[in-house]
């Protein structure tokens, strides 16, 4: 019989732990268990044969850590085969007579993923697909991905498991006691991800035991619509009279397992301090609770690496800003690969509260495909928000989607034929939830039934791959209303009509609807409450428009969504106070010390009013002189001071962040980019050490100082920093280190830029480097703060 | 083969000053204690308090030091195990989600960036200060003491020695923490060391008074840095 057969009307047992018994056994310190496969078969086969004996349907091999990043692929090959082996002949000498299947027991591979660690996602799915390869090959029965702690890690297991066998694949995660994993994921974000992209079976394993998981099980149960797998420990170590013992002892553990079970968990087992006896009284506990049936949950979901977004009892905000349509700013950011300015994008949009962000970076110059990749990584590094893939591209698509955490949404598909065909296998593959457009070959029916039509097509489609409805949000489109006078009320209709006929969710990009009219935002926040009235789930939009957030807060307020109006009157005391105020207050009190206001702001590192004030000041004095007579001075006495030691680290920050909000107003005031005075400077944090605040507190100051600052990030090549020191034919280069172990990487990128870029002045700097040290790998300067960095590069940019 | 156990502390109180320090500040002037409480609050939800950690026998062969599996010929640490039988071998982390919320602002506010991640140095030291001081108290009352703790790097112990205590403690599974290929660990806030338990006094030279790096930028000019 077929497990995911047999689980449609059984409990499946697997089995217990492995490792506490092979210590049992002898196992040395620091012995790799698997070879153990290969050493002491008759001892492995011996301890799978008592699982099954004691009623277990499932055992796993003894491969947790079978993985090439610790094996030649040599010995890899000969420990699975055996494992393998060990398992099959304890099914066939087990005695006892329920269904029996062998799993091929996949943990994970020790290292950190990019971009808090140094393993890449493309190689860890390399490194599982190894595994995975073998273990199909010799015949075991599935796949259990297991005690995996990191959500990017148990995507790239899954994604390879799916890419290389047609078993049957189960995924558990461990789980602490704050219910999360180790890298911050709840169990609704789990459960998204791994059901959205095929996972058999999900759950949990591991860290504590059967009670300690009750809260993260009961969240599995209320958001899987697949079994849920139940493996925890037997309790927690500890030491009695001398001797280690795990804390819950083989009844009570099956006890506390069974009410789990009643309540819903279909496969359970055991994980580290279980044994054969654990198993057997499991089972006994267990076998005769009623089947609790396995119920679809219908709910429409979306999810990042934290947490998961569900569509239907709040309206969703998809922050429309990370876009290059009709913004100058942005395009040119775009062109000079400026990632910073996108992520600050996004998190300025986080802090006006979206729930998911739109993220679209196309733009004919460029080359899509790598951009979208780099942009979707770059804000997950830092931003917890769900995103919405926003592309045409279908291979700029799937690039994105296959390195998203979580579950994604994707816009767009539509009726046409070729765009279903190109979008639905993206999303059977990855998961994701799919914004549809209503219009197809024919373009967009005028009327709402007609809307309605193509949405049915569509559902009709998707169901031929495999996609739940449930997975896709249609949008019936927003027309202008200045071109036809019925446009917003049939775009209303159709969402009425879409949510009432079938049930699914819709979402509207709100702002079409006043194209061409005076004052658009009050046509856009009057739209917005309308079609939220029609029961619209979500809304891509610009959450910098006061009255599209005054139109949610009071909708969510009046429709009973906001506990206490909380929200809404934190949102209404908020609601943005003039800069004129603010100013005035402070001008009532400047001291004399200062030459001016946006001078204090500078020095005093009060970044809003710096911003604030230099807005003003643009309208009336032209940008240099601002620059001139009051921000480079400003940064003066606060370097000096810092340098007289009068000023500290944190203070010189905030002073360069006040003048860099400055810059970026005087920017945005100015036809074209020309504030950069200075020479080009490529900095870096080198290749193998990911630390870069030291780099990042540089290249602020280089910024605010008129030095054309490119910067290749951290973790980066020799290749790359020579590369670009080519490209622009920089006069200077800053490389960052903070470890003795990454300083050989520092040598190296000195000495080929020595090599191909002649002209080039290396500055270096780090926790570990001292002049002495810099010299003797050949830098020009070192470097001990970031003050002497800019001192060191002025020095330069004035001698060429 | 020893038992390895896992640890959660509470979190302990909070040394404002250090915090300072580590931001390079010598001083609370009022508007960065208004960026370290601002900071303070954003990291609070973000950390955690997790530690690993096994007890090994300490074995001595020549110039060869063994702890359970792990083999050095360091002299610094033979010095601080002088007199030891026994030896606890433990790591220690403040969580990746601090790391994220560090990054985050690297980008927007590195002044928040450098304050937090101050507040990442000192939370992991406080940490280990109180795994160190149930481990020390225990010791008492077996009628031992012990050693300041010793970590890979310090003196003349080779930090490649994290991929053997790496291996023994088992530290991705047991708490998230991981090690890579330049031996650094992830997340950053970590550190793992050894506190040695023997009979009789010790060397109690700790902080930067221990430490041989003498033009460091944070190096204390007295005992109360």
């Amino acid at each position: 019989m077929k497990i995911t057969e047999f689980l449609k009307n059984n409990i499946l047992y697997l089995d217990g732990g492995m490792g506490t018994l092979l210590q049992a056994e002898g196992l040395e310190a620091g012995e790799k268990p698997e070879r153990w496969n290969l050493a002491h078969p008759e001892i492995i086969t011996r301890i799978h044969k008592e699982y099954f004996d004691a009623g277990s349907n499932v055992v796993s091999t003894n491969t947790f850590g079978a993985n090439c990043l610790k094996f030649s692929d040599d010995e890899l090959e000969e420990i699975i085969k055996a494992a393998v082996l060990n398992a099959k002949a304890a099914k066939d000498t087990s005695v006892s007579t329920q269904e029996k299947w062998i799993a091929l027991d996949v943990g994970p591979t020790g290292r950190m993923l990019a971009p808090y660690g140094d393993f890449d996602f493309e190689d860890a799915v390399a490194a599982f697909a190894k595994t995975i390869k073998l273990g199909a090959k010799h015949g075991v029965d599935l796949v259990l991905i297991e005690t995996m702690n990191d959500s990017y890690e148990t995507k790239a297991a899954l994604l390879a498991a799916k890419e290389n066998c047609d078993l049957p694949v189960f995924v558990s995660n461990a789980y602490s006691e704050d219910g999360k994993l180790l890298t911050g994921a709840d169990p609704a974000a789990m459960v998204a991800m791994l059901e959205g992209m095929g996972a058999d079976a999900i759950g949990v394993n591991c860290s504590l035991g059967p009670k300690a998981l009750t809260g993260v099980i009961d969240e599995y149960l209320k958001h899987a619509s697949i079994p849920v797998i139940l493996k925890p420990n037997a309790g927690l170590p500890s030491v009695v009279g001398g001797k280690t013992v795990y804390d819950v002892l083989a009844n009570e553990f099956a006890l506390d397992c069974a009410l789990l079970i009643e309540k819903g968990v279909r496969i359970a087992g055991g994980c580290c301090g279980t044994t054969p006896d654990y198993i057997k009284s499991l089972v006994c506990a267990s076998k005769q609770i009623p089947l609790k049936p396995i119920e679809k949950k219908n709910m429409t979901v979306v999810s990042s690496y934290t947490h998961a977004v569900a569509f239907g009892e709040n309206p969703i905000l998809i922050g429309e800003r990370i876009n290059p349509t009709g913004k100058k700013r942005f395009k040119e950011a775009l062109k000079a690969n400026d990632i910073d300015y996108i992520l600050k994008e996004g998190i300025a949009q986080q802090e006006k509260g979206v729930h998911v962000l739109d993220v679209n970076v196309g733009l004919p110059e460029i080359d899509e495909v790598r951009m979208l990749k780099t942009a979707v990584c770059e804000l997950q590094a830092i931003i917890d928000l769900p995103l919405q893939i926003d592309t045409s591209s279908p291979k700029a698509m799937e690039t994105a989607l296959r390195c998203y955490n979580g579950k994604a949404m994707i816009n767009s598909v539509n009726g046409k034929k070729e765009s279903m065909e190109s979008v639905f296998p993206l999303a059977k593959k990855y998961g994701g939830v799919i914004v549809a457009l209503t219009l197809d070959e024919n373009g967009i029916p005028r009327t709402a039934e007609g809307r309605l039509e193509i949405a049915k097509k569509i559902l009709l489609e998707a169901e031929k791959y495999g996609i739940d409805k449930k997975d896709i949000i249609f949008d019936p489109l927003t027309l202008t209303i200045s071109a036809d006078s019925t446009a917003a009320k049939e775009t209303l209709r159709a969402v009425s009509l879409i949510k009432n006929e079938l049930g699914c969710h819709t979402s509207l990009g709100v702002s079409n609807v006043s194209f061409g009219l005076p004052q658009r935002d009050l046509v856009n926040g009057t739209f917005f409450s309308l079609a939220l009235g029609q029961g619209l789930s979500a809304a891509i939009m610009n959450p910098y428009s006061l009255e599209m957030m005054k139109a949610y807060r009071t909708y969510c307020a009046l429709m009973g969504i906001d506990d206490n109006c909380t929200d809404y009157i934190a949102f209404a005391q908020d609601m943005p106070q003039t800069i004129a105020t603010s100013t005035q207050a402070v001008s009532v009190s400047a001291p004399s010390e200062f030459k001016s206001e946006l001078q204090k702001a500078v020095v005093k590192g009060m970044k809003d009013l710096a911003a604030g004030l230099t807005e003003e000041l643009v309208k009336t004095t032209p940008a240099l002189e601002i620059v001139q007579q009051e921000i480079i001075p400003a940064l003066d006495i606060v370097g000096k001071g810092f340098e007289n030691k009068t000023v500290y680290l944190p203070q010189l920050l905030m002073s360069a962040e006040a003048a860099s909000a400055a810059f970026e107003k005087i920017k945005a005031s100015m036809q074209s980019d020309s504030s950069a005075s200075k020479c080009r400077f490529v900095i870096a944090t080198v290749k193998g050490d990911i630390h870069d605040i030291g780099k990042n507190i540089v290249k602020l100051l280089l910024e605010n100082y008129g030095f054309e600052v490119t910067d290749l990030g951290r973790d980066v090549p020799p290749e790359a920093v020579v590369e670009a020191v080519t490209r622009f034919k920089a006069p200077l280069a800053g490389l960052s280190a903070l470890m003795t172990t990454t300083v050989p990487a520092m040598e190296e990128t000195i000495k080929q830029l020595r090599a191909s870029c002649p002209w080039c002045k290396v500055v270096v700097g780090g926790a570990v480097l001292t002049e002495e040290y810099a010299m003797s790998i050949g830098a020009d300067k070192y470097a001990r703060d970031a003050m002497e960095t800019v001192r060191y590069a002025e020095e330069i940019n004035n001698s060429l | 083969m020893s038992m390895i156990y896992i640890k959660s502390l509470l979190p302990p109180p909070v040394n404002k000053k250090e915090i300072l320090r580590y931001a390079g500040a010598k001083e609370a002037l009022p508007e960065l204690e208004a960026l370290l409480e601002e900071c303070l609050t954003l990291a609070e939800d973000k950390l955690i308090y997790k530690v690993c950690y096994t007890e090994v026998c300490v074995k001595r062969n020549g110039d060869i030091l063994t702890l359970d599996g792990i083999e050095t010929s360091s002299k610094d640490l033979q010095k601080n195990l002088a007199g030891c039988e026994r030896a606890v071998i433990f790591a220690a982390t403040v969580g990746l989600p601090l790391d994220r919320l560090i990054a985050r602002f690297g980008t927007v506010a590195p002044s928040k960036a450098l304050m937090l991640q101050a507040i990442g140095a000192e939370r992991i030291e406080s940490l280990c200060d109180a795994f160190n001081d149930e481990i020390s108290k225990k010791a008492k009352a077996e009628g031992e003491a012990t050693r300041p703790r010793f970590s890979p790097g310090y003196g003349d112990l080779p930090l490649e020695l994290q991929k053997d205590v790496f291996a023994l403690l088992d530290c991705q599974r047991k708490i998230g923490l991981t090690l890579n290929k330049s031996l650094l660990m992830s997340p950053s806030k970590s550190v793992t060391a050894v506190i040695g338990i023997g009979k009789g006094n010790c060397n109690r030279k700790t902080g930067c008074e221990a430490c041989n790096k003498t033009d460091c930028l944070f190096r204390g000019k007295n005992e109360n840095y």
